[in-house]
């Protein structure tokens, strides 16, 4: 359920982001509770990328605000913050679409440059580091245990100490889950986690989305296609078309709403539209994991993605 | 499926060319050697009375395009007649010992590196040799760290080399006698080094800042301008650096305080030994290895520390170390900045040894020799900066001994003028062979459970 203004950990308000004359969001307004994950959906193009590098800095918005708001009460207007801060002093962590690992670094050495902040306080900003002084020996001792742990985690520990590039597309996809934890986050915000990964890949990605949000008590925001993940998963689910938003909701609620169906299928006629949302929801209902029901666009659809 | 195995055995069974079309082989490469070398070596000019005249020499390209196609013959007749077998477990096999080897190279280079004044037969010019290469070795070593670890290609390195020498060379012959009396001089070296550095890495900061958002091709052709602006700057400035005639009669080191001259209070009379001028010279050679030791541990300590893991990482990928909430910028100042005040340690070094600085001392050839050594070794090895380092700078002085050549080759033959053609040709051939440098493996920086080296494929080269 959409959470209440006190409660949000994340609240976006009126965001919009202009490319030239080409909105890529327009007014776009929704909440993410604390210890819920919220999942964004809407066809190729919808602008979900853009909302996510909106969030995390990589892009300034035309319009709105951004407001993270601690367990504490402090409050991050994300929006106003450079990119590396949102992740050092706000703590959002993210994944990339297109995975971003360290390729010819190790999967340990992925894990210790996302404690880059930690260790570098340890190290005295690398003057007393250089001389191995010993609060930087146990705090790098700790990294490497923290590291451990996000590696059984994410199933990785026997690659510990293979390069990143090496591992198979799965593995990589939950090294960077692993490597975006270790920044130890409030919000983690995933592009795509199950985008590629096989019917059983993408049941262990559920196992440990939900692992993070249960146990970590960490929120998550994700960006999916794969339906069996997103309606499995989530607690409540914000749909962007043309990068407005149609439909906000738990997973049952857009799984009924007609503006939602119309969006992924491109139906206009009234009629033909029924027909279309009840088969939909019967293959949602009854999916086999891992089945993309609504991620492929049809051809009524008339604009090309935007990314 | 059965037809796999076969077209398996017709690749393996290499067809061995029939010798009509060998001989077409390699009669073409012989024209085409002429051809190209034609105007390399068939024409010279000479200057007579004022005006130029050509001189043809034909006879020579047509030795070179013997050997040339000799090369081709062999090359068929030895290497390409064989079943070419794929590079299998016996290869990987016989690389094992080339693993143990490689460990106890490191101890036994160090001890030679220590010993080499005094082992028999060296004399002054294999010294002077030594102490050539190790500045390379250091220059390498500091240049590898925003080339090799940060991926920012740098051009310009040799500016950070020139402020490092002209900083020695101004402080030790005006400022310091000026400022603490002439009794500092003796001393001016061991007090101007940190100083150096310091201005070094100030100028590796300033050429930081403006280059913070370029990347790849265009950070390579603004560090590339900015060698040159400092370079023209050395000469233009006359007042200060004392333009093209550069600054002379700059202290020598002193050996802490005892001069290396003949006579009362100098080096050899302290410790009673018989004055040689040599003794200056193994100072030198020590001073250097000292400090390139330095530049080594250093940096090897830095990729241990979180600094240098995250100029790796944003070699690696920037956007995912921003993600990651490290701060680019200043990761990519300390990289400017660190290995700028190790150029400016190895130019106040240039400077005590020459005695004499000038503009001329710091092109860009400089910078590309630097460059070529740490690409050659393999972009952040520390062990392939060594090897690159002897080889590059080792062929050129090698060239200047082939006298023998003399007796072979045609009248007025010089194998000095030869040595630049040479050494590129060798870049070349080196750079088809070993795409990615003579060290392709990568050491990891932390280790959980088993030390793997990483293929340096996998390694990104940096877009800068």
């Amino acid at each position: 359920m959409a959470a209440s203004g006190q409660d949000a950990l994340l609240r976006v308000e009126h965001l919009s982001m202009r490319f030239g004359g080409l909105t890529a969001i327009g007014d776009l307004s929704f909440t993410a509770a604390r210890n819920d994950i919220t999942a964004i959906i809407g066809p190729n193009g919808a602008g979900k990328t853009t909302v996510f590098n909106c969030l995390t800095g990589f892009y300034k918005p035309t319009e709105g605000s951004v407001i993270l708001t601690h367990e504490d009460g402090k409050q991050f207007l994300l929006e106003r913050m450079d990119d590396f801060r949102i992740s050092q002093q706000a703590k959002v962590a993210r994944t990339f679409q297109n995975i971003r690992l360290f390729a010819g670094m190790t999967v340990l050495e992925n894990l210790m440059v996302a404690q880059h902040n930690t260790l570098m306080r340890a190290s005295g900003f690398t003057v007393t580091g250089i001389f191995n002084s010993p609060t930087y020996a146990r705090a790098n001792r700790e990294a490497i245990e923290f590291s451990e742990h996000w590696l059984e985690k994410a199933g990785l520990v026997d690659r510990a100490d293979d390069a990143a590039g090496e591992l198979p597309y799965g593995d990589q996809r939950r090294l960077e889950i692993a490597r975006a934890m270790c920044t130890k986050p409030v919000l983690l915000c995933l592009d795509e986690p199950a985008a590629g990964l096989n019917p059983r890949e993408s049941e262990d990605l559920n196992g440990l989305l939900l692992n993070i949000r249960n146990e970590q008590k960490i929120a998550i925001l994700l960006i999916e296609h794969d339906m069996s993940v997103v309606m499995g998963i989530s607690d409540h689910i914000v749909v962007l078309d043309y990068g407005v938003k149609i439909s906000d909701g738990s997973p049952a609620e857009i799984r009924s709403d007609p503006a939602v169906i119309r969006a992924y299928l491109g139906v206009e006629d009234e009629e033909e539209a029924e027909v279309v949302v009840e088969r939909a929801v019967a293959a949602v209902a009854k999916k086999p994991a891992g089945k993309k029901v609504a991620a492929k666009k049809p051809p009524a659809r008339k604009k090309g993605g935007r990314k | 499926m059965a037809a796999a195995p076969k077209s398996n055995d017709v690749k393996t069974e290499a067809r061995p060319l029939e010798a009509a079309a060998i001989a077409k082989d390699v009669l073409f490469t012989a024209i085409l050697a002429f051809i190209i070398l034609g105007p390399i070596l068939g024409l010279k000019t000479f200057a007579i009375s004022g005006s130029l005249a050509l001189e043809q020499r034909w006879g020579l390209v047509a030795v070179f395009a013997a050997i040339a196609a000799a090369g081709r013959l062999a090359y068929h007749l030895l290497v390409w007649q064989k079943p070419q077998a794929r590079p299998s477990k016996a290869a990987s096999a016989s690389f094992l010992p080339a693993i143990s080897f490689g460990k106890y190279l490191v101890p036994v280079v160090l001890i030679l590196a220590i010993a080499l004044p005094f082992l028999p037969g060296v004399d002054r010019r294999v010294v002077d040799l030594a102490i050539l290469i190790l500045t390379y070795i250091m220059l390498g070593w500091g240049l590898n760290i925003v080339v090799g670890l940060a991926g920012l290609l740098d051009l310009g390195y040799v500016a950070f080399y020139a402020v490092g020498a002209y900083a020695y060379a101004l402080l030790a012959t005006i400022y310091l006698p000026a400022w603490f009396g002439d009794g500092i001089v003796p001393w001016a070296f061991f007090i101007t080094l940190p100083i150096a550095g310091i201005l070094a890495a100030l100028w590796g900061v300033i050429l930081g800042f403006p280059v913070l958002r370029l990347r790849g091709d265009y950070l390579a052709i603004v560090t590339l301008a900015f060698g040159e602006i400092v370079r023209v700057i050395l000469i233009n400035w006359s007042d200060f650096t004392g333009g093209p005639a550069g600054i002379g009669g700059i202290p020598r080191p002193s050996f802490f305080g005892l001069p290396f001259t003949d006579g009362e209070g100098g080096f050899a009379a302290f410790f009673g030994l018989d004055f040689k001028p040599i003794h200056r010279i193994i100072f030198l050679y020590y001073v250097i290895l000292v400090l390139a030791l330095l530049t080594n541990f250093v940096t090897m300590r830095l990729r241990r520390l979180p600094v240098g893991r995250a100029w790796e990482a944003l070699r690696e990928d920037e956007i995912a170390c921003r993600s990651l909430g490290i701060n680019t910028t200043s990761t990519k100042l300390t990289a400017f900045a660190i290995g700028a005040m190790f150029a400016g340690f190895a130019g106040s070094f240039f400077a005590t040894r020459q005695g004499f600085v000038s503009p001329e001392s710091f092109v860009f050839l400089e910078s590309f020799i630097i460059l070529a050594v740490v690409v050659l070794g393999g972009l952040g090895s520390q062990i392939g900066v060594v090897i690159a380092a002897i080889v590059i700078i080792g062929a050129f002085e090698v060239f200047r001994e082939l006298n023998f050549l003399k007796a072979v080759m045609p009248a007025g033959f010089d194998p000095v003028q030869y040595r630049m053609l040479a050494v590129g040709a060798a870049l070349v051939l080196i750079m088809r062979w070993k795409p990615r440098g003579f060290v392709t493996r990568r050491e990891p920086s932390v280790v959980l459970k088993e030390k793997k080296a990483i293929s340096t494929d996998l390694v990104a080269e940096g877009h800068g």
